[in-house]
């Protein structure tokens, strides 16, 4: 449950506070930006998720070799449905 | 090895591992532990140990949230959620872990309210959404998942969500390692550092380790060519006769950390003067508890706790595990008694746990081999 998991923003809702949708292998969620305010991202950056929450801004590079890697791990599907919420709708 | 084939960097892996055979002093034997479960996880999902000379031994650390929390840490939150009126919210790791009297899951399965949360966030959301009834969400996790945990309470606050509260059970990494190194059968020669924690509180924590224990630590990432070059530092520093801090996983982890997520941590929480770990017994400023600013949002402060001591049995030998004076495989009860479908020990809870991923990999896989020379 500790590893952190690459995602791409894809929108930032100007007006609402630390809210962002990303992608997830296809999947898309809200997760908060709130512990990047020293350094927000921009919509097409990639970001490690850890339970809904954004850790760190990394390289697409980087992204792409963790997504890898996850997939190696088996964990990929796993942290997909981690991130569907488990059937909780997220709106 | 399969999987290390399939990678990409396949000619890197292979210059790591001969960079290891070089540097590793055969008249040697080292032990090295790897501070966190994803990297356990990592090294036997990718069969690493096969990669490295045989005087090189991986220790499987207390990196592991689920695998240190005490069983009577979860018959605690269960009790609260006895309430019809309460809403017991979990990550997912933590429903088929066993209390006293079943897991999460199986409480669920005898009625209780028990709902799978993939974020804290989304344990608020549904308080919002049922304002008739109290949820409470069971926090577990080191400093990668706190700052989460601190950001929600912070929104519940702002927004003044009254049937919320947190049961926290926050730990931190750094007691940890000092009870480790404190212990009088420690053996450990250096420390693999864990990467997504450290994204968090940076690499400074760790300059004690080195500094005044002379135990050389790298904060490693997570992919096989991540924890090889990890360990290729390691002998570097040990036969420079060296000890310091490096950062393996620069490209994720600042050295400063995450200075916002600091901040959260700061605001929500303080220490406990001391919390049990599950197989290393108590540890002194090892755990976060909820500010009394926050008071109201902690489940401790609104529901009775019971305060459930449930000693795991003197056969499991998960401390010693724990410690890497015992490898998975020569507890007693290892897959006989305690196994991940019914474990009895810390280890074997998670599949970051030690005992686990051993199972997971080493032991089945040793076991098909063992029918496969059978039908033969």
């Amino acid at each position: 449950m500790c590893l952190a998991i690459p995602a791409k923003i894809i929108e930032l809702y100007p007006g609402e506070e630390n809210r962002a949708l990303v992608e997830v292998a296809g999947v898309r969620r809200h997760i908060d930006t709130g512990l990047l305010e020293d350094d927000p991202p921009k919509t097409g950056e990639w970001v490690l998720i850890h339970v809904g929450f954004a850790l760190s801004k990394i390289s697409e590079e980087e992204a792409l070799d963790q997504i890898r890697v996850l997939t190696m791990l088996g964990e990929q599907q796993a942290a997909v449905e981690e991130v569907q919420g488990y059937g909780l709708n997220d709106s | 090895m399969r999987f290390v084939d399939e990678f990409r960097a396949a000619d890197v892996i292979g210059k790591a591992t001969e960079e290891i055979r070089r540097l590793a002093d055969p008249q040697r034997h080292y032990r090295f532990m790897e501070v966190c479960g994803g990297h356990t996880h990592a090294i036997y999902r990718f069969g690493l140990k096969d990669l490295l000379p045989p005087n090189i031994e991986l220790v499987h650390g207390p990196g592991c949230p689920v695998c240190v929390l005490p069983m009577g840490r979860i018959d605690d939150g269960l009790s609260m959620a006895e309430d019809p009126n309460v809403i017991f919210t979990a990550f997912g790791d933590m429903m088929r872990v066993p209390g006293a009297h079943g897991s999460p899951l199986e409480h669920k399965a005898r009625g209780m309210d028990v709902r799978i949360v993939y974020s804290p966030a989304d344990a608020l959301k549904l308080a919002q959404k049922n304002p008739s009834k109290h949820v409470m969400f069971f926090a577990i996790g080191f400093e990668t998942t706190a700052p989460s945990t601190a950001l929600t309470l912070m929104r519940a606050k702002k927004e003044g969500v009254a049937n919320f509260s947190i049961f926290c059970n926050h730990v931190t990494i750094i007691p940890a390692i000092r009870a480790i190194l404190d212990s009088p059968d420690m053996r450990i020669d250096a420390f693999i550092g864990p990467g997504h924690v450290s994204t968090v509180i940076g690499c400074r924590p760790y300059a004690w380790i080195a500094a005044n224990e002379g135990k050389p630590i790298v904060v490693s990432g997570f992919e096989p060519v991540d924890v090889l070059q990890s360990i290729v530092m390691l002998l570097a520093q040990l036969g420079n006769a060296e000890a310091k801090v490096e950062n393996q996983y620069k490209r994720v982890v600042p050295w400063e950390g995450n200075r916002a997520a600091l901040k959260a941590i700061g605001e929500v929480f303080e220490l406990r003067p001391y919390f049990e770990w599950r197989g290393m017994g108590f540890i002194s400023q090892s755990a976060l508890r909820i500010r009394d600013s926050y008071g109201q949002w902690d489940a401790e402060q609104r529901f009775h706790v019971p305060g459930v001591r449930i000693t795991d049995p003197k056969s499991a030998q998960c401390g010693e595990v724990l410690k890497g004076v015992l490898k998975p495989a020569q507890c007693k009860l290892f897959g006989k008694e305690c196994t991940p479908e019914r474990p009895v020990g810390a280890l074997m809870v998670s599949s970051e746990g030690s005992c686990a991923a051993y199972y997971n990999y080493e032991h089945r896989k040793a076991a098909a081999f063992t029918t496969i020379g059978a039908k033969a």
